[in-house]
């Protein structure tokens, strides 16, 4: 099933970026899309183990959400995280030794593929249990508005995790304290491997937040640039103090749920097609070759250093050491500070 | 240059698998993303694809070949025009050499077998405020409040929500005049939605607040229980220590009265077991009230387990500007020498009564109240048990896996030689809990059980 049209789409036909912003997109996204190709790659040999849910596909949605952020706003995700860090800047080789479980790893290898966390970038988690994220996302924007310091949370989550209970609770809530939170409901079209008409027969998971009052719209999110206009528009509604704000952003993912999802829930025709047609990717691509903001040289460069921090960050990822066994028992319980009883 | 592709791990738990079918020959150009072969997994048949473009050199593994280990070269991909020939079928498999930390437990905690004659622990007896120190009297209910009141004052960053406690002044009063003093900001009605709030809470203290979440009762939290244990309590860890919950979680647990079995458990047991929480069930107002402030200002997910019953009950407390009782320090209300009963919570109201009928007969009971669960004061337990060489445990919760069976076994590997007859567990009935009076009353402990066990235990 192709995302649906959308009003966001048009309005993409003029873009809103320079040349030098369009080439970051590219670069950002190509760096997603390599490193969760690298990752399926270790697991594939055995260095990354358990689940690993990889991003390939949706690229544009959080790069294009990035593009809308300013510095001191949080994010917050499920388990389909690896695009988000490094979206946000996290360190490629800080995520992919998380991955392999090592000591280098943004949670010294405990917490792995769907835990990990980042103060310094503003980066929540990671967090496993489907629509946890969501209420924990307004509760930071609690936090922001409680100390007036302007700053909006990005609250990811899938079409899955948009069915749950939580989200209708969390939805009434940020409407009724006007928290300045975004919604952005990633639809990749499968929940696992239930489609989203399998799963719900009110399939504009936007729509829903009318019945709080809030504001939002659907977005094509195969195009960087739709995402980003749509992410200003959501931005000002919560800066300016109008409450939360939905987005949901049509996009799709071309892997398994996970690594061991053999997908036999939808055909290959349908996966290579969106990959053919829509990716979002080769769109930024021929934008910049169509529009003489780079040359195939250019962009061969690109790659090639993005291919380089990839392998930087696998070989890290190899090197670092597993946690030293004393990891085990540290990190349960913060330290009180001392008491005056 | 030539790469070997090798058999992928499909699974978490795959090790070898069969290679059911090459999608292409030795010669095709394949460009990243392409399928190539069809592998049998333990849970499923997978689609292989490729990772890089180039040009199949060599097939190493024939199609329909079972058992084939992970990570052993499959194939040989190359550039268009390179010789691939000499490549080799690799013979041993060769899984990869992940250094593991198995088998070198050498770093476990203090649950080691420990000498069976030990010494008896050191304690810490120092009293909770100084001697002399002007008492009032006061309701647990009051207590609570005061020391929301007190911290609120100290901290700008805490604050209260829940269902009713702000405008109806908290729905069993804890909360009453709270809103008047720090207004709506900091004392927020909930709508009725534990599960959203409690996360919103957890959200809040990722983001430098320090909340107070106020459940009616702990068994509403129940539909929350899923943010207090997987995002409040694991996530300091998972983060590698950088960002965790520092936030109390309030109310009344247990049985009340009449208000049958969704309204009456007691989550001690459940809430001990997790580590990342911390765990504190007072007895009196004076913990009640030290230990809210101390659960306040620690930097980790606090579960403070109230009582209703116990809400209306006074007792003095320290007339002090500022005063903490630390976790981890548990309280003796009645030295004796006979028998050692541990209980916590209301717990604490049949212990101190069986300690009561007890001495009239010649038994002198010690009454140790835990005070917190977790950290849990073993060594004033286990001191008191090398002393009197018996114990009776007392609370109101399920008799399976309740805080008395982990007491026993704590007992048992730690004082083992010291005991002179089996640590007996009083609990509530292994029932859920009935409406009707007289079976509400059966379904609890109760004094008489407490004084039976301690008769048991004392052979007399």
């Amino acid at each position: 099933m192709p995302p649906r049209k959308t009003a966001a789409k048009a309005a993409a036909a003029t873009p809103n970026v320079s040349a030098d912003e369009l080439k970051t997109y590219y670069r950002e996204m190509l760096l997603i899309r390599r490193f969760e190709e690298k990752a399926g790659q270790l697991y594939g040999m055995g260095l990354i183990g358990g689940f690993c849910h990889l991003y390939i596909g949706q690229e544009a949605v959080v790069v294009g959400l990035e593009a809308a952020a300013e510095e001191g706003d949080k994010r917050v995700t499920s388990y389909r995280d690896h695009g988000h860090m490094l979206a946000c800047g996290m360190d490629p080789k800080g995520v992919m030794a998380e991955l392999t479980g090592r000591e280098g790893g943004y949670s010294k290898g405990k917490g792995g593929s769907m835990h990990m966390f980042s103060k310094e970038k503003h980066f929540y988690g990671g967090h496993g249990i489907v629509a946890a994220q969501v209420p924990i996302g307004a509760g930071l924007a609690f936090a922001d508005k409680y100390q007036g310091n302007g700053r909006v949370t990005f609250t990811y989550f899938g079409d899955g995790a948009a069915n749950q209970g939580q989200v209708a609770e969390t939805y009434n809530m940020a409407q009724l304290w006007d928290l300045p939170v975004i919604f952005v409901i990633e639809n990749n079209q499968y929940a696992m491997g239930t489609s989203v008409k399998r799963a719900t027969k009110s399939p504009d998971f936007w729509e829903r937040g009318a019945a709080y009052g809030i504001a939002g719209e659907a977005v094509d999110g195969m195009d960087v640039l739709a995402v980003k206009a749509a992410g200003e528009k959501a931005v000002a509604h919560c800066r300016a103090g109008k409450g939360p704000y939905i987005l949901e952003v049509m996009t799709y993912r071309y892997r398994g749920h996970s690594m061991s999802d053999p997908a036999k829930y939808r055909t290959r025709e349908e996966v290579q097609e969106m990959r053919e047609k829509r990716d979002a990717i080769e769109h930024v691509r021929q934008m910049l070759l169509t529009g003489g903001h780079a040359s195939e040289d250019d962009l061969k460069r690109i790659d090639k250093e993005i291919k380089e921090i990839v392998n930087e960050a696998a070989e890290f990822s190899k090197e670092s050491p597993e946690p030293h066994l004393d990891e085990l028992w540290t990190d349960i319980y913060a330290d009180a500070a001392p008491q005056n009883a | 240059m030539a790469t070997e592709i090798l058999m992928p791990a499909l699974s978490p738990t795959m090790e070898e698998g069969t290679l059911a079918k090459w999608l292409v020959k030795e010669g095709d150009t394949v460009s990243a993303g392409d399928i190539i072969a069809e592998i049998e997994t333990d849970k499923a048949t997978m689609e292989f694809e490729a990772v890089d473009e180039g040009v199949i050199g060599k097939i190493l593994v024939a199609e329909g070949t079972e058992g084939v280990k992970v990570n052993t070269p499959i194939a040989v991909i190359g550039e268009a025009g390179e010789d691939m020939s000499k490549a080799e079928a690799a013979s041993a498999p060769a899984p990869v050499a992940l250094e593991t930390s198995e088998g070198k437990a050498d770093a476990a905690p203090a649950t080691a077998a420990v000498p069976a004659q030990a010494a008896a622990p050191r304690t810490d007896r120092t009293p909770d405020w100084p001697e002399g120190t002007a008492m009032k009297t006061q309701t647990v209910r009051e207590a609570l409040r005061d020391a929301m009141a007190e911290e609120m004052r100290r901290d700008d960053s805490v604050f209260v929500m829940g269902e009713e406690v702000a405008e109806y002044q908290g729905a069993y009063k804890v909360t009453q005049g709270l809103l008047d003093e720090f207004g709506a900001k900091r004392v927020i009605d909930t709508p009725i939605t534990e599960h959203g709030f409690a996360g919103l809470g957890v959200g809040a203290a990722f983001g430098g607040l320090r909340p107070i979440v106020e459940f009616m009762t702990f068994n509403f939290a129940m539909q929350a229980i899923d943010h207090i244990i997987n995002s409040a309590a694991k996530t300091l860890y998972m983060s590698g220590g950088q960002m965790g919950a520092p936030m109390v979680f309030r109310g009344p647990n247990g049985a009340a009265a009449r208000v049958g079995a969704q309204h009456s458990q007691d989550y001690a047991a459940w809430y001990s077991s997790i580590p990342g929480l911390k765990v504190v069930q007072p007895y009196s107002a004076a913990d009640a009230k030290g230990l809210l402030k101390t659960a306040i200002r620690d930097p980790n997910p606090v579960i403070f387990l109230e009582n209703e019953i116990l809400y209306g009950r006074s007792f003095e407390v320290p007339d002090l500007e500022d005063f903490t009782i630390p976790f981890g320090k548990a309280k003796i209300w009645r030295e004796g020498t006979d028998v050692t009963i541990v209980s916590f919570g209301i717990g604490m109201t049949y212990a101190l009564a069986a300690a009561e009928e007890l001495a009239k007969e010649g038994i002198e009971a010690e009454v140790i109240d835990l005070r917190t669960l977790r950290p849990i004061d073993y060594d004033t337990v286990i001191a008191s048990v090398m002393k009197t060489n018996r114990c009776v445990t007392v609370e109101e919760g399920f008799p399976v896996c309740s805080m008395g069976n982990h007491l026993s076994a704590y007992i048992m590997t730690h004082a083992f030689d010291y005991l002179d007859a089996p640590v007996l567990n009083c609990t509530g009935k292994d029932v859920p809990m009935p409406y009707a009076a007289n079976l509400e009353k059966h379904a609890l402990t109760s004094v008489p059980e407490v004084v039976a066990a301690v008769k048991s235990v004392t052979y007399r």
